[in-house]
């Protein structure tokens, strides 16, 4: 995984209370067995106005010109402002593939979908939950000055607008830590494969059913 | 020892590890499909790891297989390599798989209960968020993303953080016409889709515990529509009848442990329940959704609701948004809304008990005019269960399109999908912009409620028809 300290970068607000991962990463997408190559068919049903199919060739598709990802001032965005209950539905983490593949490293909203917020973790992107009044503040910022930058720095916890304001953010221990070392979970919880066998054998006196698959 | 919900018991058992906040969580069952599966066997190829206990995992094709002419095989190449992915990776790593052409094939959500799979007590997870479903047994079940699919393969365990419990009770007696579909459809439209977002939410009271265990799995499996963590039901004598004499359940002695063990599964009367809500049965009517939210919903003798009447401004902005994208004016009668396609399947009603209430209403009528509609059974057995029955005879008679099992339209990723502006009354449980086909609209209903639209060619309150 990515490692993730810091990053300044353009915000792009889309406006829209529970986006679903079906809206960030339309099924037919799905039926790939990578991880990559997502980017280009993020929010594809907003963001095209033609069908997208899988690997189909992207450069000749007609672009909905409504749509905030495709106006120029957000061509570079890697912040995507958003409302609240993002990542709803779907488990599939082809929806923070999609995301990491178009280059957002940060996500705000009022609040996250709770299996989406855990992918994103998984896969090198910040999620950051804000009280509502926060987030209202950042649209109206960022709509009056499209194209502006926020500084998000995880080791101290904040966010720096570009007048200076510094807005503080949680994140548990745990994933921070993670998420600065992009540590690999695998890794990490296979040094207690000791404590794991350990549960295993007791738990097989206690529960011995459970331990009959067939 | 103090007082434990049945969330608690369930989570305690299963702990490996407790470091602070983060727990290392053992899981007893992992449940795999085509879709969320294959990145996770190539990671572990890559880092050369071996599944830890891969008796434990138990793995089906659903989502993109055909329901007609399955001895064809899967026309789209890209489909069919995703399946043939998976057979390949269960056949390396030692995972038992039901294929496309076993009879047990099915939903992964049908299937795994039906085998006696998942068992109360048990720790359950699958790549796949209405995993959700499983928690009607008395299980803690819970959808997890690909690289969690790795970690399960890998480990056997998670890394998980304790939700919050969350109690919801319906009491009373469901009048008639009125199944397990619309009551997790009214609790959705009471809580929101976020209303459960950081909970775990046990269902109890009278109406839930009387329901059957095809209907506490439809309660249990849009517990993530509500935005929880998981759903769950208490262990009672319908759950261990249920589970008895399955082919994966245990036998002999060790059922009599089991089955001793599993009626201690229910939270003890003065457990804490950080939230609570409680709902009278006699409140609940046939649900109708009108929007692109599942929380979008009300009942058959209500209308399309008023966006100007809305005061809050961004539930306001998706209301309209959602409107525009339905294609509804505000103030029209549910039951004036017309209908084109008719779905009846999915893990949330594609169980036997789902297809024999819209049999009953389909029974002696015919589909509308200028309406096609289909059943799609939710594993091979529950179509062999139904023909026993002789409830594809009723099907077709009425003329519905009688199918093979799989996910089919319920998220369309085979060839069952809407046409753009189509209309739809599903039994699935998502109406998310674009699920069934770009720029399809999908209405969720009950069985009993799309069978009732099929025939009558729109939304028509059930209760009349039966
Ligand atoms: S039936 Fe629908 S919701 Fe259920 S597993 Fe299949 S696609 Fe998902």
């Amino acid at each position: 995984m990515q490692p993730f300290t810091q990053l300044e970068a353009v915000v792009a607000p889309l406006d829209r209370a529970n986006v679903d991962t079906d809206a960030i990463i339309p099924k037919q997408f799905l039926k790939s067995i990578r991880r990559t190559g997502f980017g280009v068919f993020l929010f594809d049903e907003w963001r095209y106005l033609d069908q997208g199919q899988p690997d189909m060739d992207v450069s000749g598709r007609p672009l909905n010109p409504e749509f905030v990802l495709n106006r120029p001032a957000y061509k570079n965005a890697r912040i995507l402002l958003t409302q609240d209950n993002f990542g709803c539905g779907s488990s599939r983490e082809h929806a923070p593939w999609a995301l990491l593949d178009f280059g957002f490293r940060v996500i705000l909203g009022k609040g996250f979908a709770d299996i989406f917020y855990n992918n994103c973790f998984k896969n090198g992107i910040l999620p950051i939950a804000l009280p509502g009044p926060v987030i209202d503040g950042l649209f109206q910022q960022v709509n009056r000055a499209p194209g502006m930058t926020l500084k998000v720095d995880l080791p101290t916890q904040t966010i720096t607008t570009p007048q200076g304001e510094v807005i503080p953010f949680d994140v548990e221990p745990f994933r921070k830590d993670c998420l600065i070392k992009g540590l690999d979970d695998i890794g990490l919880t296979l040094e207690k494969l000791a404590d794991i066998q350990a549960y295993e054998a007791r738990r097989r006196k206690q529960a011995p059913w459970l331990f009959v698959e067939g | 020892m103090s007082a434990k919900t049945l969330y608690d018991k369930i989570w305690d058992a299963h702990v490996v590890r407790a470091d602070g906040d983060v727990t290392l969580l053992y899981i007893d069952r992992h449940l795999v499909h085509e879709v969320t599966s294959p990145q996770a066997f190539e990671g572990l190829r890559i880092a050369h790891r071996a599944p830890h206990r891969p008796a434990a995992a138990f793995a089906v094709p659903d989502h993109n297989v055909p329901t007609t002419q399955r001895a064809a095989g899967i026309a789209d190449p890209v489909s069919r390599l995703q399946v043939e992915t998976l057979d390949d990776n269960c056949a390396q790593f030692g995972i038992t798989e039901f294929r496309m052409d076993d009879p047990r094939q099915g939903v992964v959500h049908v299937m795994a209960p039906e085998q006696g799979i998942v068992q109360p007590g048990m720790t359950v997870v699958c790549g796949d968020s209405h995993t959700a479903t499983h928690g009607a047994l008395g299980s803690l079940a819970f959808g997890i993303g690909t690289s969690e699919v790795e970690h399960v393969l890998a480990t056997q365990c998670l890394i998980q953080k304790k939700s919050r419990n969350m109690s919801i009770t319906v009491d009373g007696t469901l009048g008639p016409g009125v199944g397990a579909k619309d009551v997790v459809l009214a609790i959705i439209g009471r809580i929101g889709t976020a209303g459960g977002t950081g909970y775990v939410i046990e269902f109890a009271g009278s109406a839930i515990m009387d329901l059957s265990m095809e209907g506490r799995m439809t309660v249990c499996n849009m517990a993530i529509e509500a935005g929880a963590r998981a759903g769950m039901i208490a262990v009672d004598s319908k759950t261990i009848d249920y589970v008895e004499g399955r082919p994966f359940a245990p036998k002999g002695e060790l059922w009599d442990q089991a089955a001793a063990y599993w009626r201690t599964l229910h939270s003890d009367p003065d457990a804490h329940f950080d939230e609570t809500l409680h709902i009278a049965a006699e409140s609940i009517l046939p649900q109708v959704t009108w929007g692109t939210s599942p929380e979008m919903v009300t009942d058959i003798t209500g209308r399309v609701p008023d966006p100007d009447a809305e005061t809050d401004p961004v539930r306001q902005a998706s209301m309209r948004t959602a409107l525009a994208y339905m294609g509804l004016k505000p103030g029209t009668p549910m039951r004036e809304i017309p209908v084109e396609r008719v779905f009846i399947g999915s893990c949330t009603n594609g169980r036997i008990e789902d297809l024999r209430a819209a049999a009953v209403v389909a029974q002696g009528r015919r589909v509308a005019r200028g309406v096609s509609a289909m059943v799609v059974p939710g594993s091979g057995l529950v179509k062999a269960q139904a023909e026993a029955e002789g409830l594809d005879r009723i099907f077709l008679e009425a003329g519905f399109e009688w199918r093979d099992p799989g996910c089919s339209m319920c998220l369309a990723m085979n060839a069952d999908q809407l046409a753009p502006r189509e209309r739809c009354a599903a039994t699935s449980n998502r109406n998310f912009e674009g699920r069934q086909g770009k720029d399809g609209r999908t209405h969720l209903v009950s069985p009993a409620m799309a069978a009732a639209a099929a025939v009558t060619g729109h939304f028509t309150d059930v209760r009349e028809l039966i």
